[in-house]
């Protein structure tokens, strides 16, 4: 395999998976042309005229669209843990005795697990999307038959429209339909939020199925899903187990150590003038991230002032954040609590489901993401050159998808709320195992030990400088991680590429290797 | 050299915890032989990042004590290197009798002293054997850290704590906070002071101390074990009043030495002792309360309120504290790092307190200057321990004099 070193000075191939790919030449570098990607031209004429679209199952619905070996098969992750659909459609795809499929999830989760048997027997050549625990500890093991392509959620759309890759068959799980194809998430024994991940996947796919588990009288309103993109209507007994799709409630950590990173990260926003009226932010719903949230909220009661909008995934704590008028607008991407569910749905004007074509993708004229004051991130790695890594873990285990992160990166202020060490092991260190992000769009690092800024961001230093915060070089942090802990010896890889790692643009920023002795 | 091996017939010593809470420790299981060389197995959930710095560890501490032939297995969560060296250390002390040490490097931040009347209005209990709440104890700034070795450590496991403690002491960064231990009572107290004396503790909390002959017993260890190891920090020494007898003997305990720097009292055994149930209101303890701070503060020391249990209720932790203040009391324990911001707010003087400290505080400084013997405000003649009350005002406010 012929390798290159790209721009930002790791070693990628030019080749993956037997097409031509672009190593990575620096952010906002690289400018595909030409037309975007369209699926053939559909007729009205060919579809029922009662409206009725419905197969009798999903195995029916997948011979009608053609389902043969070599497909592209995309499925979309809002059923989280609670999926039941994407494992199906490979157990279907090897009684029927098809091969060589390409699964393209916008997420996997340990509940795919048994998509392992599919790997192996060959029914799945490769990945394309996240692998998230065992199915990321097969892949760095080397048993794949292809090459994983991490990519993030705005390069998934990127890819879908561009060409990059071609889905056959869209399956989407929608907890609530009608027979037409439209479909939501809002209501359903199923019910989680928005669909907003799935646009890409039914506009831009050849055949589209729609499964549910609560079909309902024609119109489904909101239509989150136009049934006008759809082929055939599934109805299945359960396509998910609730309690594993949103939680009852997200909670803040309770641990004082994260609240502490917490604390820091809120005083860093506002040392640095960014809790302003009409400000925005994003931030996830792990627990310190809610904690983040919480002081902010706590901020803006206090002086009376509201954040003009907040994108992302939504949880009780916006929900609240909404109700006492702190947040005018909740721009949805993900709804990660029962809450947050209710909130949407009675709420639709303040607190829309929105697409990641909106926020990230790179083909979009424009991003909302670039409008945003305060970006609140995790990360498992980060550099001294403050290049990030979210995929791999410092043993070289790749256990973790890419998500938003990357389409992120591009907000006015990253922050990178993370521990300095877990578990003996520095998250801070001389260079990141996998290069997801590069470091140029990284701008603040909080660790329970000490801030370190960006020293491209001279402009927040200045800010911050008189502040009382423990600021540190990111040098001095790694230090401190290493006094601690020790230096932990390099993991060791065979020449293997398991999986290449796709910057927002398309391009090959990184790969990861089979980790020795696997 | 040899070892010389214990007569008794344990064969395996084993030390530390390998539950799946147990971050940052590890288990390692040690049996001496005659011949083979060592052998060394690691099991480790940072085995692909650490293995080789684990069997270093090991390597490096069986050759301090000359061990040769030896089976080792280490079962290990993340631990430190300084965790690991002490549940060898204390592996070997099980199975031979040395007076050698396995000690991690000394930080030099934890040579540093403290003085008599030092701010201690918040001490985080930490248990002695646990070392995942250790590593990032000094962060939340609390006053002064305890690292326990009495009621927190199971009998069995006090040999092994006392190892940890003493190497916490040396190589865990408390970032400021003063470093106290809590000792064991009577004999083993003694033999905890040995461990970590040496290592520039600050302050040894002496529980259960109901005679100033106690006290006495462990200030004359401590100045022993000063002058052996040249350690020229003053180590000051806060008793624990937890009976009735105690109470009762508060005043003279607290002027049995120098070296205490403050009474602190312990609401749990002494309401155990007097027969009552701990209520929310603590009448039961008033009396109790109110003796420990009279005799303290008889003595020109601090007075140090016992820890309040209920970590999920801040507010009612707030008031329990502002109850405290308003007894005298100048401190308070805590078992949880969240306890620490709420005891401190409670702690701090109100704008008003402030301000009229910050009144009384110029007018002694004006006195001063014009070489005034007499401070007044307004028409008020000012006291000098009203003046020491407002600069301790100020020094609490964290307002600049």
């Amino acid at each position: 395999m012929k390798m290159v070193k790209n721009a930002v000075g790791r070693m990628v191939p030019t080749e993956i998976n037997g097409e031509k790919v672009v190593p990575f030449m620096g952010v906002g570098k690289h400018r595909p042309t030409g037309k975007k990607h369209a699926p053939n031209i559909s007729t009205a004429i060919d579809y029922p005229a009662d409206g009725d679209k419905r197969a009798p199952s999903l195995k029916e619905a997948l011979l009608k669209s053609g389902l043969k070996d070599g497909m592209v098969i995309s499925t979309h992750h809002h059923l989280r843990n609670g999926d039941l659909v994407a494992n199906q459609i490979f157990d279907i795809a090897a009684e029927l005795g098809v091969k060589g499929l390409v699964w393209l999830p916008s997420a996997s989760f340990p509940c795919h697990k048994d998509i392992i048997k599919h790997l192996e027997s060959g029914v799945i050549h490769h990945i394309e999307g996240s692998m998230n625990g065992p199915l990321g500890r097969f892949t760095s093991e080397g048993k794949m038959q292809g090459t994983a392509v991490l990519r993030s959620h705005g390069g998934r759309y990127q890819a879908i429209q561009d060409g990059e890759v071609q889905i056959d068959i869209a399956v989407l799980a929608a907890p609530t339909a009608d027979f037409f194809g439209n479909g939501h998430g809002l209501d359903g024994p199923s019910a989680c939020g928005g669909l907003g991940y799935a646009l890409a996947d039914y506009q831009y796919a050849e055949k589209v199925i729609i499964v549910t588990d609560n079909l309902i009288k024609f119109p489904c309103i909101p239509m989150q899903i136009e049934g006008n993109y759809v082929d055939y209507v599934v109805e299945m007994d359960k396509i998910g187990i609730p309690e594993l799709i949103v939680s009852g409630t997200t909670q803040i950590t309770k641990s004082p150590d994260r609240l502490l990173i917490a604390e820091l990260t809120a005083k860093f926003c506002d040392a640095a003038g960014l809790i302003q009226d009409g400000f925005s932010f994003q931030m996830g719903a792990g627990g310190t991230s809610l904690a983040i949230g919480i002081y902010f909220h706590q901020m803006l009661k206090e002086r009376q002032i509201k954040a003009r909008f907040a994108v992302g995934g939504s949880t009780q704590y916006s929900s609240k954040m909404l109700q006492d008028g702190c947040l005018e607008y909740m721009l949805d991407g993900q709804t990660f609590d029962l809450e947050a569910v209710r909130s949407m749905r009675e709420n639709r004007l303040q607190h829309p489901a929105i697409s990641i074509f909106h926020a990230y993708d790179y083909h979009s004229k424009g991003n909302f993401t670039t409008m945003m004051d305060v970006m609140i991130l995790g990360a498992t790695e980060v550099d001294v050159n403050f290049n990030g890594n979210v995929v791999t873990h410092s043993d070289g285990y790749m256990l973790h998808g890419i998500g938003g992160w990357q389409n992120c990166l591009f907000a006015k202020c990253t922050i990178l709320p993370v521990p300095l060490f877990r578990n003996r092991i520095p998250i801070i260190c001389d260079e990141v195992t996998t290069l997801v992000g590069p470091g140029e769009l990284v701008d603040v690092i909080v660790t329970e030990r000490g801030i370190a800024i960006n020293p491209k961001r001279q402009d927040l230093i200045d800010k911050v400088k008189d502040s009382g915060l423990p600021l540190k070089t990111i040098e001095e942090l790694k230090a401190e991680a290493e006094r601690i802990c020790g230096v932990p010896q390099k993991p060791e890889f065979t020449d293997k590429v398991i999986a290449a790692i796709k910057w927002v643009d398309g391009t090959i920023i990184d790969v990861v290797r089979q980790v020795k002795g696997s | 050299m040899t070892l010389i091996m214990k007569e008794h017939k344990v064969k395996t010593a084993y030390a530390g915890q390998h539950e799946r809470a147990d971050r940052s420790d590890c288990r390692i299981a040690l049996s001496l032989k005659k011949s083979g060389g060592l052998d060394i197995t690691v099991n480790s959930k940072v085995k692909l990042l650490f293995e080789k710095a684990i069997r270093k560890t090991l390597t490096d501490g069986l050759n301090v004590f000359s061990i040769k032939h030896a089976d080792v297995t280490i079962d290990d969560n993340g631990a430190p290197d300084y965790v690991i060296m002490a549940r060898l250390e204390a592996c070997i002390k099980q199975l031979a009798d040395t007076e050698l040490l396995f000690l991690p490097e000394q930080l030099k931040q934890n040579m540093a002293k403290t003085c008599k009347d030092h701010m201690r209005r918040s001490r985080l209990y930490l248990p002695g054997n646990t070392p995942k709440l250790a590593l990032n104890a000094g962060l939340h700034s609390g006053d002064g850290i305890i690292l326990d070795l009495e009621d927190s450590v199971a009998p069995n496991r006090k040999d092994e704590a006392r190892l940890l403690v003493r190497n916490s002491l040396r190589a865990v960064d408390f970032y400021g906070a003063e470093r106290m231990v809590r000792i064991n009572q009577g004999e083993r107290g003694l033999k905890d002071l040995d461990a970590v004396i040496p290592q520039h503790a600050n302050v040894i909390l002496l529980p259960k101390c109901e005679t100033p002959e106690q006290l006495i017993a462990v200030d004359e260890r401590i100045q022993s074990l000063r002058k052996v190891h040249k350690i020229k920090n003053d180590v000051w020494i806060m008793p624990i009043i937890e009976s009735a007898m105690g109470v009762i003997r508060a005043y003279d305990i607290a002027s049995a030495s120098p070296n205490v720097i403050a009474l602190a009292i312990g609401l749990e055994d002494y309401t155990a002792d007097i027969g009552a149930p701990r209520t929310k209101e603590g009448k039961e303890t008033f009396y109790a309360r109110s003796v420990v701070v009279n005799a303290a503060k008889a003595c020109g020391l601090q007075a140090i309120d016992s820890v309040f249990s209920d970590i999920s209720d801040m507010d009612a932790l707030y008031e329990n504290v502002c109850a405290s203040k308003a007894l005298g009391f100048d401190g308070m324990g805590c078992i949880h790092p969240r306890q620490i911001k709420v005891i401190h707010d409670a702690f701090a003087p109100t704008e008003k307190e402030i301000e009229k400290a910050r009144k009384i505080v110029d007018a002694f400084k004006e006195a001063e200057k014009k070489g005034l013997g007499v401070v007044a405000v307004g028409s008020k003649m000012i006291d000098p321990p009203v003046v020491k009350r407002a600069l301790r005002v100020m020094e609490l406010a964290g307002k600049e004099v």
